[in-house]
């Protein structure tokens, strides 16, 4: 069969706050341009058909499968991944300290994905109940923790702070 | 599990969307590309491989929610979670918004829309039966213009409508008094977030004197396409909605409908649960009057 011959798009995005210039081939997700391109392997390439939840980024804000997006769609984004939590100085995300301290990872695969839905669910709803932090992580698959610990992780993080996704 | 290459476009005008499409032919498919939430997954398992895929995120024209004259325009690009949250939506259109709240999660609602959940035509999809409940009509735009078609002449079986590959959804209208009626909304999934096993949208409009004058009963989930039950709608009017005439209209539901087996549920059982849907969503709308 005859491939189509590639022809690559310029796109400019934000990723974690800096300005990234890339050229990118039409059929590489957005998943594939961070973690290939841009090197940041944080978000995960679990099913690669929008199911496991293990890509979840925030686009332009908003929660989305990193899978189910194409790299050329990033242009003229702002991005934030799993990197883009932790300080510079690499003090963890109070969400993150929260996942630590109640054991809301095991093999932390799901993590990232976990920690931006989260991070979505409370900048939208400071208090959750505990119904609410489930249904918000309903969209991520873990195969570790049987939850219980995410959903103390998330509840506990909600007590102590306030979250925005910007 | 990655897509097979594609030339990627990317119109910023309905009419250069229409133009994009016109390039293609038996050989070389040319796709819409909207939210990416079932296309790309059949792009990534290459159960799609379209030559072309053009993308309508850029497209102004199809975003927007306005109420203009008797009816509500919603642009097909609407995401489904702005479906679930707009306020016009809300207020005008709450069975849509309902129905809407039911997509997936929130990382799906964020991107998939209203014109890409109806081009889809999953026969378990929500918002099918809702926009069939509600009358709602389809502004198509092809080569040959606009034309608007009602919505229950898109859906052709599962994931096929009557859309030639040359025309594109713009907007979905409905009517403002449809809106307005008492209605509910039904659904059975195995879990929060998944593709209902059956869902079920109503309308009813009642007379001050409590009879009911117009219904409406949509289902989904039990056959190829959603649709309407007109004779369980039939049942409901001029009566004045007692449990006797509830009974007769999910008699003609069952009568009417052709679910069948898979992995997810037996034939059976999408039986039974097909009236237990329509029989609450029935019970909603008579306790929103
Ligand atoms: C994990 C997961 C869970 C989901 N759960 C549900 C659920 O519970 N209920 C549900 O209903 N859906 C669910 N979906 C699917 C979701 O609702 C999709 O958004 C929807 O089916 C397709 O909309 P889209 O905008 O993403 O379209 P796309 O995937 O971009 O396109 C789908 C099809 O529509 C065509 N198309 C798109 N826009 C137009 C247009 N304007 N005119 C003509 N053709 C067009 C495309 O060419 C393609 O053939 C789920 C998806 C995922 C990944
Ligand atoms: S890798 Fe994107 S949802 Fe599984
Ligand atoms: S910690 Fe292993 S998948 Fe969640």
């Amino acid at each position: 069969m005859n491939e189509p011959t590639v022809h690559r798009w310029p796109i400019r995005c934000t990723v974690n706050g800096s300005v990234q210039h890339l050229l990118v081939e039409p059929r590489r997700t957005a998943l594939d341009v961070l973690r290939d391109e841009l090197g940041l392997t944080g978000a995960h390439a679990g099913c690669e058909h929008g199911v496991c939840g293990a890509c979840t980024i925030l686009f332009d804000g908003e929660p989305v499968r990193a899978c189910l997006l194409f790299g050329v769609q990033l242009d003229g984004a702002a991005v934030t991944t799993v990197e883009g939590l932790a300080a510079a100085d690499g003090t963890l995300h109070p969400l993150q300290e929260s996942f630590s301290a109640h054991h809301g990872l095991q093999c932390g695969f799901c993590t990232p994905g976990m920690l931006l839905s989260a991070l979505d669910l409370l900048a939208h709803n400071p208090i959750p109940t505990e119904a609410e932090v489930r249904e918000g992580l309903g969209g991520n698959l873990c195969r570790c923790t049987g939850y219980q610990q995410l959903v103390d992780a998330v509840l506990d993080a909600a007590r102590g702070g306030t979250y925005d996704c910007t | 599990m990655k897509p097979a290459p594609f030339h990627y476009e990317r119109p910023t005008t309905v009419a250069e969307a229409v133009a994009a499409l016109a390039g293609g032919d038996g050989e070389r498919e040319v796709k819409l590309l909207a939210g990416g939430q079932s296309l790309v997954p059949l792009l990534a398992l290459r159960l799609a491989r379209p030559a072309t895929l053009v993308d309508l995120n850029r497209v102004e024209e199809l975003r927007g929610i306005e109420v203009s004259g008797d009816h509500v325009r919603i642009g097909a690009l609407t995401r489904h979670e702005v479906l679930h949250t707009d306020a016009t939506v809300r207020s005008r259109l709450p069975l849509l918004a309902t129905a809407a709240g039911h997509i997936g999660h929130r990382a799906i609602r964020t991107r998939g829309t209203i014109g890409g959940s109806l081009a889809h035509a999953d026969p378990a999809a929500e918002l099918p039966t809702g926009c069939l409940a509600l009358g709602a009509e389809l502004e198509i735009a092809g080569p040959a213009g606009r034309r608007t078609i009602p919505v229950g002449t898109l859906f052709d079986g599962p994931l096929s409508t009557t859309l030639p590959a040359d025309e594109l959804i713009v907007a979905v209208r409905v009517p403002v008094d449809m809106g307005r009626r008492p209605f509910g909304f039904a659904e059975l999934t195995r879990r929060a977030g998944d593709f209902a096993l059956v869902v079920a949208s109503v309308t009813i409009a009642v007379d001050a004197d409590g009879g009911c004058r117009a219904a409406t009963v949509a289902v989904g989930g039990v056959g190829g396409s959603a649709r309407l039950i007109g004779p369980a709608a039939r049942a409901l009017i001029g009566t004045r909605l007692a449990d006797g005439a509830v009974d007769a209209a999910v008699a003609e539901v069952d009568r009417a409908i052709r679910p069948f087996d898979d992995l997810h549920a037996s034939a059976e059982y999408r039986r039974a649960m097909a009236a237990l849907m329509v029989r609450r969503a029935i019970g909603a709308a008579r306790g929103a009057r």
